[in-house]
């Protein structure tokens, strides 16, 4: 029971920063731009969350609670996500440029913007490394909720996670009432599924399309820097996001464009990369690390097999709209 | 709003101008429709009825004239503005979510309470419905429902938003017979209520049967507005046409015919294992017109990408008969090879030049497409297709700046000849033609036909889908009809009626008489 727990907890904490970013790209497919730069966007995310909380303490001697480390943790890795995602807007928006190509320029231009930040950050720190303080540490490690955390195997299974895991799952939650429920949300969908069906019913497609952009970037960088804040434990390490951001990118596919399922992919594939821990088998770590990228393209195969009009990508996903094409 | 029951029309316009760059669209169009009338707005392709549309639901803004709505003079600057003042637009290509449910599109883009309240909209939409009489389920999801429920939801659309002017856009071009009947009288209904409906439209018999008055545009300008009991097939077409036509079709006899195709048997799985053709019966003579009919997406494109070796057929025969050869089944032959055999396809499909033209190419390089592999080793012969495509614009009238000229620049017309003149250069035996007149006017509608007349002549078997029952009625020697990818009924053109041909097209009688 314990080793379940344990495994369980575990891909739980592994699984988070994916369903971070595979909300974030979600929420931006639905407005039909598809973002490939979700690896960069959570490169920027993980070095801003850090470097604040950092240049904050460094910089200005300022001696924060856990809390508040949290709170401008969340802030700044939110704004460089959403940041990188205002420039792939501007381009891919109001420039035309082609999604693909700038989603990938978006990666190769987020991970040298956190490396870079974050070597050179660290010339200045007492170890030569992006390091937060123990106090601030405090604000992302597991947290103890009154009554529920104490009760046997449910309290560890499922109520003593750290704050970001809980974030997560309420964007997932709000973002599917959201899209679902809410007139924004049909509109939302309906400028991804058809933006001249949507230009037609007076919706502005243009301003659909950058706000679910840019908030969707936000998300995702909240995604990279929950790597640095608690997968590294608040140090920066170099390529820290490793894929990440791309295993989120075919977790929308896994997910069927539906926050509901990306809680349960996240869940999956976090544990597919935590699996050499708890389950030896016998055979060589590196087969191990496989697992994720081969489970993302057994479902890219299978869905793309199994085609329902339910489970389809947004109609136009990944083409621009021009007004005058109509 | 229908008690304001002023003496005022509902839309007036006056000497409204519209040019873009050097092209007048629109040259003093002025013309009138009243609460509780359907006007029809007659004209031939390009002659501005669409830009008249836009400039009154607010895509367009007129250079000068003036519209009045009610007796007040208004200025339309979007489509928000038209709403506003109770215009609603009903285009001819729907502007539909696929995958939202018809309550789900029919709400879009409203403002109200941040959550959807979908039982008060689902009520307000079956309110609307049994009013009017439309048949309508609001939980339908959109790629359920066929191409009339589908212009349903867009006409409950613009109600639902309050519109009591209505422009509809060549609304009956996608419908059967039956479904024309059931959308008109829903419109008589809609004018009994009150409201004011404009029609655009280029067939006639469908303007004297619902209008109560036609305005007839002509190049940009307005020609007459009649009243409907007052006028004619003939006098109309004269008006919008500029000059005395027949609009008989002729249908040449051909005296010695013999079997081309027969086609036994034939199955056809569509990519999603959805049965596609259903053991399809026919035989396809020389020096006949054998027209398809049938409600779109009934089997249709997969019946003539099958005779073209494009679809993959799971069952069934195809046997060719050529003149003085062997009968072979060209069942699994490479498209390629039937091709050289002499049975050739002209397939325009809806965006005209999706698949057999290649928009940016000129009309050198298209010609080519079907000899590239003549020229000598690796080099293409562009002499020659040059050469057939100077002859192609002499012979058919192609009206292009040259041969050099990219194909997309082209207008509709021309494009089409482009095509049709390609295929029959090649001197085919059997010819299938999809859809050749689809969006042409009647001039250019009229050069097509005797094309394929003079190519029936020659002993030449071809094979027409069509949309307009009242071409094939007249044009084709048989009708063959398709529904859900069955053949319903083979008749003889010259005897059937179009009712006869539309009942054939919703529903397979409960014998198959295949003859």
């Amino acid at each position: 029971m314990d080793t379940f727990i344990n495994f369980f907890n575990a891909a739980v904490l592994a699984g988070t920063p994916l369903l971070f970013g595979t909300l974030g790209e979600l929420l931006t497919e639905k407005s039909g731009n598809l973002n490939l730069g979700v690896e960069g966007m959570m490169f920027m995310g993980a070095i801003s969350g850090l470097a604040a909380v950092f240049l904050l303490e460094l910089g200005f001697g300022f001696e924060m609670s856990g809390g508040l480390a949290v709170l401008i943790a969340i802030l700044f890795a939110f704004l460089a996500g959403a940041l990188g995602a205002l420039i792939f807007s501007i381009l891919v928006v109001s420039f035309r440029t082609q999604q693909n190509v700038t989603g990938l320029i978006l990666t190769i231009f987020g991970i040298g913007f956190g490396n870079f930040f974050g070597e050179f950050l660290g010339r200045f720190a007492p170890g030569h490394a992006v390091t937060i303080s123990g106090l601030a540490r405090e604000g992302f490690s597991g947290l103890h909720i009154p009554v529920l955390s104490d009760i046997p195997v449910l309290g560890p299974l499922l109520f003593q996670y750290n704050i970001l895991v809980y974030l997560a799952i309420g964007i997932a939650i709000v973002m599917a009432i959201f899209l679902n429920r809410t007139r924004f949300g049909l509109n939302l969908r309906a400028v991804g599924e058809s933006p001249a069906t949507a230009d037609a019913a007076s919706i502005n497609v243009t301003r659909y399309k950058y706000l679910a952009t840019c908030i969707g970037g936000g998300i995702c960088g909240i995604g990279g820097m929950y790597v640095s804040m608690i997968t590294t434990g608040g140090a920066w390490v170099h390529n820290s996001i490793q894929g990440l951001g791309w295993i989120s990118v075919a977790l929308v596919i896994f997910a069927t464009w539906s926050p509901s399922r990306a809680l349960l992919g996240a869940l999956v594939f976090g544990a597919l990369s935590i699996m050499r821990f708890y389950l030896p088998l016998g055979i060589p770590m590196q087969i191990y690390d496989t697992f994720p990228y081969i489970a993302t393209i057994l479902v890219l195969i299978v869905t793309s097999i199994r085609q329902s009009k339910e489970h389809s990508p947004p109609g136009l996903l990944g083409v621009n709209y021009f007004r005058e094409e109509r | 709003m229908n008690q304001q029951t002023s003496t005022f029309p509902a839309i007036q316009t006056q000497n409204l101008i519209k040019t873009f760059d050097k092209v007048v669209a629109n040259d003093n169009v002025s013309f009138d429709v009243r609460r509780g009338e359907i006007l029809a707005l007659l004209g031939e392709n390009g002659s501005g009825k669409t830009t008249l549309m836009n400039m009154l639901s607010g895509i367009y803004f007129p250079d000068s004239g003036s519209i009045e709505v009610d007796g007040k003079e208004v200025s339309i600057r979007s489509p928000k503005d038209a709403f506003g003042l109770g215009i609603g637009m009903v285009h001819q290509h729907f502007k539909l979510v696929d995958v939202f449910t018809a309550a789900e599109n029919i709400v879009l883009g409203l403002p109200g309470k941040l959550f959807l309240d979908r039982k008060a909209s689902t009520r307000e939409i079956r309110e609307i419905s049994e009013r009017y009489g439309f048949q309508l389920d609001p939980d339908k999801k959109i790629y359920n429902m066929s191409v009339s429920e589908k212009q349903t939801v867009e006409i409950v659309k613009v109600l639902y938003r309050g519109a009591d002017i209505l422009i509809l856009d060549e609304p009956t071009a996608v419908l059967t017979p039956q479904e024309t009947e059931q959308l008109f009288t829903t419109l008589r209904n809609m004018k009994a209520d009150g409201k004011a409906i404009v029609i655009i439209t280029h067939k006639l018999n469908e303007v004297l049967s619902v209008s109560d008055r036609v305005h007839i545009l002509r190049k940009g300008k307005s020609i007459a507005t009649v009243n409907t009991p007052e006028t004619n097939q003939q006098e109309l077409t004269e008006m919008m046409v500029g000059r005395a036509i027949s609009l008989k079709i002729h249908r040449p006899l051909v005296e010695v015919k013999e079997d081309r195709l027969q086609i036994s048997g034939l199955n056809c799985l569509s990519p999603e294992g959805v049965q596609a053709l259903q053991n399809i019966n026919f035989t396809l003579q020389s020096g006949e017109i054998l027209g398809i009919a049938g409600i779109a997406g009934s089997g249709q494109k997969e019946l003539c990408e099958a005779l073209a070796g494009l679809y993959p057929v799971s069952s069934g025969s195809i046997l060719y008969h050529p003149e003085g050869a062997d009968t072979t089944d060209i069942v699994g032959k490479a498209p390629k090879e039937i091709r050289d055999m002499g049975i050739t396809m002209a397939f325009v499909p809806e965006d005209r030049l999706g698949m057999g033209l290649v928009a940016n190419m000129d009309m050198t390089d298209n010609v080519m497409l079907r000899h590239y592999d003549k020229g000598r080793g690796p080099f293409a012969d562009r002499k020659r297709s040059r050469g057939l495509a100077e002859g192609l614009i002499d012979q058919l009238e192609i009206v292009t700046p040259g041969v050099s000229t990219p194909v997309r620049r082209l207008s509709g017309g021309n494009v089409q000849k482009v095509l049709l003149g390609r295929e029959i250069d090649s001197a085919p035996r059997v010819l299938i033609v999809a859809y050749p007149v689809r969006g042409l006017d009647i001039n250019s509608s009229y050069t097509i036909y005797d094309l394929l007349n003079e190519q029936k002549k020659r002993g030449v078997a071809v094979l027409f889908v069509g949309e307009d029952l009242d071409v094939l009625l007249e044009l084709a020697d048989r009708i063959l009809v398709l529904c859900g990818g069955q053949v319903s009924g083979i008749v003889d053109a010259a005897n059937a009626t179009k009712e006869e041909v539309g009942l054939l097209m919703t529903q397979v009688p409960e014998e198959v008489d295949i003859s």
